[in-house]
This record gives C-alpha cells, structure tokens and sequence, in this order.
C-alpha cells in the first residue's frame, strides 16, 4: 500500500521590534541573564500589561501579506499554565480573536508541485523565558530576557503531503516575513520556529489518520529529517498493525530520531479566558488602508520587474528575490551602474558561493554593493580579468575590503599592455616550434596549449581576448 | 485641638495655616496607632520611622504646599504595591515580599504630599467580606471589638474609624470599600472602573478592581480622588481626563436631581432597622429639592453568582504566578518542581483563597467554560445594560450597602455561601463598572453603624459626591465616633 502522509504546521515567529510586546525592554538577542527585565515582564504582582502598537503593526502586515482577513474586533486571552520560565504562570495569547484568519500561500517545490497552503490563523502572542540548567552545581535557573518577546504563530491547515512542500513554504514565510522587515527569522537564534503536525493515510483516502506534534525544530534540515523519520514511523506501526498514539514528541537531532513528550491524556487543561488587562482592539478601515499603504514590494512583483526593467532571466530573478537581502543587493549594486546581468551573475555564482562556504545568511552579508560595483567597474573596464576578479572578490568578501587597494598591493592589474603580451608570445612560439607545426596541421588542440603557456608568462593578468588575437594575429603571419 | 477628630480637609488646611506642623500630626497619629493597633489590629506594617522622616521634610515644604491634603498622614490596604515596604496581601506566601516598584497612585499620593503611615490588614487577598481571613489575624471593629470590620478593606475602614489616619485607600472588587465602610461608620467610594490606575495594585480580579478612599467625609474622599484619578500609560484599562476637580465643585446642590430607589433592593433579606435607615436618606435628599421615586431592577437574583464566577475565574490566573519560585514565601521539603508548587502553594494560602481558586479553575475548565464563564459574561452584560437604562431615568441610585450591620467575629467563616450572598448590594457596581459611595446614616440597636449607599452613572462621581455632601451638610452621622469596647 502506498502511504501519504499529511502535514499542518504551527510557525512562531518573533517580531523584529525594538520593544517587548507589553513593556519597554528591549527585544535585543543575548545579554547577561535577567538584564533586559522590568517588573511588567517578569511579571512583578500589580503590574499591568500594555500593548506595544508595532507589533499589531507587525502583525496586521503580515496577515495582509499572507492573504489572511484581517480580525475588526481583537482580544487577548490568557494561556494558563505553571512552569517557570512563565513568570505570570500565563501566556498572554489569542484563542478566540485571532488577528487574522483564512489566508493563503501559493508555493512551488522544486519538483514542480504548485498549489496554495491555507492559512488557518494567525495570533498575536508573548515569548516565555529560558531555563539553564547549570550542571555543575545541579540547578536550574530562569534568565527573564526573552520574557514578553513578541511573537506571531502561524497556523496552516494540514494541506502539506511532503516533506518539500513543507520547506517550499517555510522559505516563501521566511523571504514574505523579511521583505515586510517584520522579522529576521534566525533560525538559529529561535526568532522562527516550527511545530510540524503530522499523520499518514492510504494515498488517495480523504480520512486523517491519528496525528502526533513534533515542537520546535529549528533548522530546515532537521524539519526534513523529522518529517520523515515521523512518516515511516508511523507507517511502519500501522503496517505491523500497531496504533499512532497521539501524542507531542520530541525531535532529537543527534538521534536522528523523534522520542515522546507527552501523550493527549497527559495533556494540559489552558484554561484560556479573555485577558481583562487590556482592552479590546478595533481595527478600523483607515488603519488596514494605511498598513496596506506601507507594504514593501513582495518578492513575486520584484521578480517581474527584474525581467520587465532589466531583462534578467526568470530563472535569474527568482534566485535574487528569493531572499530581500539579495534583491536589496541586486537593486543598490545596479543603482551603482553596474550592469544588472553582471550583478545578476555575481550574486547567484560567487556571491551565493561564498555564502554557503561560510555558513552565513545572506542579510548578515557585510559586503556592500558600492565594493561590488566597484569590482565590476574594474572587469569591464580592463583593468582586471574575470578569473583574478574572482580572486579579489574572495580576498574582500568577508571584511568589505578596499577592491582597489588589495588590486594594487598584489600588482593584480590586467596586463593590456600589447608590447608585453606580443613579446610573451614570440618567446612562447620560440620556446614552442612543435606545437606551431602542430596547429598548423589542424590541431586545434595546440592553440590551446599556445594561449595558456602565454597566459601563464604573463602571470594570468592579461586580458585573455588580447591574447587571443595576438596568437591568432602571429600565427596568421606565419 | 483635638487633632484626631479633625477630617482629612480640615487638617490640611490647619497645616497650611501653621497651626499644626505636619510632624505634630504625624506623631499624634503614630500615638493613635500604638494605642488602638493592639486592639483593632489593623496595621499590618507601621513605617514610624520613616513616616516622620518624611513628615519632617514635608514641613519644609508647607509655605509652597497647594495640594489640599498636603501633610495629611494616611495609610494604605496592604495590597498597594510600595516600593521597599513589605506588600503582603495579608498571605502568608507573600513572605516578607517588598515590591521594587510603586504603584501609579502612591506616586500620585507622594506627589500630593502624603504621609505614608503604613500598611492597613484586609481579608488575604481581598478575598473576604469580614477581614477575618488575614494571615495576620482579623481586624476587629473599631465600634464592638467582637465584630467585624467588614471586608475585605477592613484595616482601613477600622484605622479611619478609629482615628488613626484621616484617610486611606483601599480596593474594591465586589464591595471591599464600600462595605466596611459602612459596618465601622466611615464615608468610602469607589469610584468608576478605570479611573485610578490599577498599575501596582495586586490583582484580585482584574475586571473588577478599583482602588479608592476610605476617610470621614464625602469632601475628604473628593480630595482623595483628585490626586489620584487619571490616565495612566501603565494601565490600558484607564480612562482619561473625564471631570476637572470634584472638591472644587463640591456644591452639595441636589435640587433637581432624580434619585430611583430600586424596589428589588429592599425586600426579603433586608434587615429592617437598615432598610428604615437607608430610606430616610431619600427624605433628607428630598428635603433639598431632589425628586425621589421608586422603580424596578429585577436583575439582582443574577448577581451574585455572576460576580463569584467572574472575580473566582480571573483571581485563579493573578494567583497563578505565587509559586514559590520568584519571590515570597516558599515550603520547605519538595521533591521536584510539581511538588514545589503543591507544597508552596497548598501551605502558602488560606482556605477562602483555595475556595476562590478552585471555583474559578473549575469554571474555566474545558467543557465548563461556555456553561459558567461565557455565560456569566452575557449576565454581566445584562446586569451593565439595566443599570444603563436605569440612569437614563436617574441621577443617582440609592440602596443598601448590606442587608446587615457588622456580624460578630466568626459567624461568617462557617458559612461562606451566607458570606456571599450578603455582597448582593454592592457587587453589580463592579460588574457594571459604576461608582458607588458607602456612607454612614444611623445606629443599629447594639450601637452599629448603618450604610447607605449611593450610586451613580458611569464618570458620575460628581453627582454621587454632591448627594452625599448635601446628606452630611444637614446630618451628623459621618461625625458619631466609636467609643470602643464590645457591642451592647
């Protein structure tokens, strides 16, 4: 029998806002433990939450983005629940009034599949704190900072059948939720991350079998790792006859293997109610005409106008506006001068080349369009060739060095100088009787020969179509 | 002079005069509390030192001084939070808790230039309508020390009583100002819902809470609420600038007015020499040229239960966060995390406060939530919406503030149902968000006090404030005081 398994994933995204959600601390990543802390957040008797306005900003941007309706009539509710990295032993949530609900995100995998994953809801909530447990005296301590950081929770409907699909539309979330610069999404540093809810069926059954909640995964890879790891292992029980038993596991990524949490009996009664503390919000037109207003260019119109305005292939275009750092890039480089195919090239070879050697995310690039132009301006205009310009490139990348500078201190400049290239020449046709008589019998193959030993007397910093000529030009003489 | 008998106006301006020199009056009250606190035992925490540490600097500024109550020493209920001073809620899980912050209106209070005596007794948690449930033992009343207080502002309604602070604030969530008020004899108001920041008060129930002044005049509570009513930018639930001063308008004039007297509030239940009492406030009023009628507000079997559903509902979230791990009191010999919590939290509250936490984690429970907490919200939209209508007809409501006098020590504790049922009078203000007034108008027959009170629309404090003012201008209940010992 052939298996289909089905997929709904919950996103929690931070918001990228200056200020917690309910207090004036700022969201800043790291800090010494409990420094970034005021007694609303860590929840202090008698203190009073009070909603940061960016964040329903954040919020009814990305709900507008996804394609979501927007709620008119907002609350909060409270999520109740003791642990102590939960100061108030509530979460500060939505149930009942989401900020928005029934969107839609069209993806495309890399295998072609094209289709729209719903959105079921999305709500507004705050981050808990972290416990450390500190071995070596055998305690647990809270650190309060990330305490009323705000986040967003993303909720699809279980419309994802593969593993690629669910990363087709992770990557489409995380380019929507940087062009709207609403959120950075490290993965690494917790600001996205995922549950993935998942079951298997009989392909072509509408059923859903028993599902099982795998929570916070944090790279791209592990989800796919998980998702199918958690596949197989529920088919692999049905198919011994055995029963998926619901319940929340957990992704272990050095076992490469999901192990269980807690089962639904064991599950907590929230108790959720609305949070008295802060009024109702209502969302007026003026305020979603203004919000709509301010919605940046998204990737897809980006990527028509890049073949509209700048003729780049579709194929070039979608790489570049894939990620907004990239496209950010692209648009200042070629606002430069710099010619956009060139960029274009630039970004997805080296650019992304370099990228993924040092691990790094594209919009935590240092390098800087001015240093790129610059490195153009120097193929184009002569003064380097392409291959010693790759060189140069890797030589500044990390740092933005000077192009210029790092050129002339190595002595990188392109020979073009036709003296030089004409006497490297004659003594490589001097040194090369052989291959001359070669070429002359028809073997293209020693023209090549020909060219590179020039090449390689002129150090690689001639521009290598004045060599060309001038063997051509020399061995037409002969 | 003698200065405990002066109300909280009257020494203000003795000060600004020169007559009395804020230190003086400090010392007097201080004197006042170590003779009365042994036997009322309403102070939970008293701050001598640093009380005249401040009189003292007060002082210095008495020729620049315009705020009215300036130098007057008062005190707070003990679940205001005060920077450094102890805030226990009169729980034993609070430990020696100091809060690292002040509430909005004590900043408000410091600014008006008051002198904090100290910390006043209450039912644990401001659960409780006798001051009985304290950690700290019950406050007794000021009037017959074999009865209670009322609750659960009880400490602050006995320290007025008693003449140990001209005035002070307490809270208010179901009736917790307004009706130790009137079982100890004193003027209290709470005022509508939003117009002093909760920003430092601990929660009881969020929705309902509402601090106010406890003192011995309407005039006295005006002057409270000026300094600390107003928008605060810590509190989303707070209104803003809604009236200019209501001591400056404080005209006493009532002619004109409607008042409706609620049928459905004097029937059975009603104790007669209270419901007698309450009703001559209507011709005292009359006298004055306001237009008394009577009419129905058949919502009041609702109440109750509605008020206990919600406040038990929200007091079993703002109760949730002590657990023994961040600050107060913590039991000793736990196994693991799960038993921290049980130990703490099972030895930490009192048995009202476990009743309360209980009956609103119940009542949110998954399959409970739409049968009780849903529907209690639709009821107190009924309740809001007949008391609407009802000032679309009246200035100002007047009623009972409880079917009784002050019950003796004990008696309720046995049974709470009895206990709740007797908050029928003053919890709809809470759920419907009104300002209500608790003012003395007669003796029982043991010598008790007798309340009345008066409620007004929504932001209609200045109404309820004149009524009650016209009432004392010609009547000299705010002034009888106790004389102390057990009832006759």
């Amino acid at each position: 029998m052939t298996w289909e398994m089905v997929i709904g994933l919950e996103t929690h995204v931070e918001l990228a806002t200056k200020t917690k959600i309910f207090c004036s601390c700022t969201t800043e990543f790291g800090g010494a433990p409990n420094t970034h802390c005021c007694p609303v957040c860590t929840g202090m008797p008698g203190t009073l939450p009070v909603l940061n306005e960016k964040v329903l900003e954040y919020a009814v941007k990305t709900g507008l983005a996804l394609n979501c309706e927007i709620t008119r009539y907002n609350k909060f509710d409270r999520k109740n629940y003791f642990y102590p990295d939960l100061p108030k032993a509530y979460q500060i949530s939505q149930l009942y009034l989401p900020i928005a609900r029934h969107g839609a995100v069209p993806i495309c995998t890399e295998s072609g599949v094209e289709k729209d994953i719903r959105i079921h809801e999305m709500h507004m909530e705050e981050d808990a704190g972290k416990l450390v447990h500190d071995p070596w005296i055998d305690q647990t301590r809270a650190d309060y900072n990330r305490c009323g950081v705000p986040l967003i929770e993303i909720v699809t409907e279980p419309d994802f059948r593969s593993a690629e699909e669910v990363i087709a539309y992770l990557e489409k979330l995380r380019s929507t939720l940087q062009y709207l610069g609403v959120s950075d999404c490290k993965m690494q540093e917790g600001s996205l991350r995922c549950d993935v809810n998942l079951s298997v069926r009989p392909a072509g059954t509408e059923e859903f079998g028993t599902r099982t909640e795998m929570k916070n995964i944090n790279s791209f890879k592990a989800i796919t790792r998980a998702i199918e790891y958690e596949a197989r292992r529920q088919t692999e029980l049905i198919e011994e006859g055995k029963r998926v038993v619901q319940e929340t596991r957990r992704w272990d990524e050095n076992k490469d293997a999901t192990f269980t949490m807690r089962s639904k009996e064991n599950a907590q009664d929230y108790r959720y109610f609305p949070e008295p503390d802060i009024p109702p919000i209502e969302i007026t037109e003026e305020y979603l005409d203004r919000r709509r207003a301010e919605l940046p260019e998204m990737a897809e119109e980006k990527m028509i106008r890049y073949q509209a305005e700048y003729s780049l292939p579709a194929y070039d275009a979608e790489m570049i506006t894939g990620q907004r750092a990239l496209a950010d890039f692209f648009e200042e480089t070629v606002a430069l001068g710099a010619p956009a195919k060139e960029v274009a090239n630039w970004i997805m070879g080296q650019i992304m080349r370099q990228l993924s050697a040092q691990g790094m995310e594209a919009k935590d690039m240092t390098f800087t369009p001015k240093t790129m132009a610059r490195l153009i301006a120097l193929v184009s205009g002569g003064t380097l060739n392409r291959n010693t310009a790759v060189k140069v490139f890797d030589a500044v990348f990390m740092d933005d060095g000077d192009v210029d500078a790092y050129v002339k201190e190595h002595g990188l400049e392109q020979v073009s100088d036709a003296g030089l290239v004409n006497t490297a020449v004659e003594e490589v046709f001097a040194a090369n009787p052989k291959s001359i008589e070669d070429f002359k019998s028809g073997k293209e193959k020693a023209f090549g020969f020909l060219m590179g030993q020039t090449m390689q007397k002129l150090k690689g910093k001639a521009d290598p179509k004045v060599v060309n000529a001038a063997i051509r030009s020399k061995l037409g003489q002969m | 002079m003698e200065l405990m008998e002066l109300t909280a106006l009257e020494l203000g301006a003795a000060i600004k005069k020169g007559e009395v020199s804020v230190p003086e009056a400090t010392r007097a009250a201080l004197n006042r509390v170590s003779e009365a606190n042994p036997e009322n035992n309403a102070f939970i925490t008293v701050t001598a030192e640093a009380a005249m540490a401040r009189a003292e600097e007060l002082q210095k500024g008495v020729k620049d001084a315009s705020a009215p109550l300036y130098g007057v020493p008062m005190a707070l209920k003990d679940n205001i939070c005060t920077k450094g001073v102890k805030t226990s809620c009169a729980s034993k899980i609070l430990g020696d808790f100091a809060p690292v912050y002040d509430a909005t209106l004590v900043e408000k209070l410091e600014q008006g230039g008051n002198v904090l005596l100290g910390k006043l007794n209450m039912d644990e948690f401001a659960m409780g309508s006798t001051s009985e449930t304290s950690y700290y033992g019950p406050v007794k009343n000021p009037w017959a020390t074999d009865h209670v207080p009322g609750g659960s502002s009880g400490g602050a309604a006995a320290a007025v009583a008693a003449g140990e602070c001209w005035y002070a604030v307490g809270s208010d969530t179901g009736g917790s100002i307004r009706q130790p008020a009137s079982y100890c004899g004193v003027t209290g108001m709470k005022p509508t819902y939003g117009t002093v920041s909760r920003y430092g008060l601990i929660a009881y129930a969020s929705s309902l809470d509402q601090m106010g002044p406890l003192a011995r005049t309407a005039a006295d509570c005006a002057a409270v609420l000026d300094a600390v009513t107003g928008k605060d930018k810590r509190d989303g639930t707070s209104l803003g600038g809604t009236y200019g001063s209501l001591l400056a308008a404080l005209d006493g004039k009532v002619k004109g007015m409607k008042i409706g007297i609620p049928d459905d509030c004097f029937g059975d239940g009603l104790d007669a020499e209270v419901s007698q009492a309450v009703l001559a406030v209507a011709e005292v009023l009359r006298a004055r040229g306001a237009q008394v009628e009577h009419f129905a507000l058949p919502v009041m079997e609702y109440v109750v239960p509605t008020y206990y559903i919600i406040a038990a509902a929200e007091a079993s979230s703002n109760l949730s966060r002590f657990d023994g791990v961040k600050y107060g009191w913590r039991a000793e010999g736990y196994e693991d995390l799960t038993d921290l919590y049980n130990k703490t939290r099972t030895e930490g509250f009192g048995a009202e406060v476990k009743r309360r936490i209980l009956l609103g984690t119940f009542v949110l429970s998954t399959g409970y939530y739409d049968a009780y907490y849903k529907k209690a919200l639709q009821v107190k939209a009924v309740i809001k919406k007949a008391y609407d209508e009802a000032f679309s007809n009246y200035d100002l409501i007047l009623t009972p503030v409880a079917p009784t006098t002050a019950p003796r020590l004990g008696e309720s504790l046995s049974d709470p149902l009895k206990m709740y049922l007797s908050d029928i009078y003053t919890v709809p203000l809470n759920l419907a968000g009104l300002p209500g007034l608790s003012m003395p108008c007669g003796l029982d027959q043991n010598g008790m006090p007798i309340g009345a009170q008066l409620i007004g629309p929504a932001l209609g404090e200045q109404k309820v404030l004149n009524a009650a003012h016209a009432f004392q201008m010609d009547t000299d209940f705010h002034k009888m005081a106790p004389k102390g010992g057990t009832a006759q």
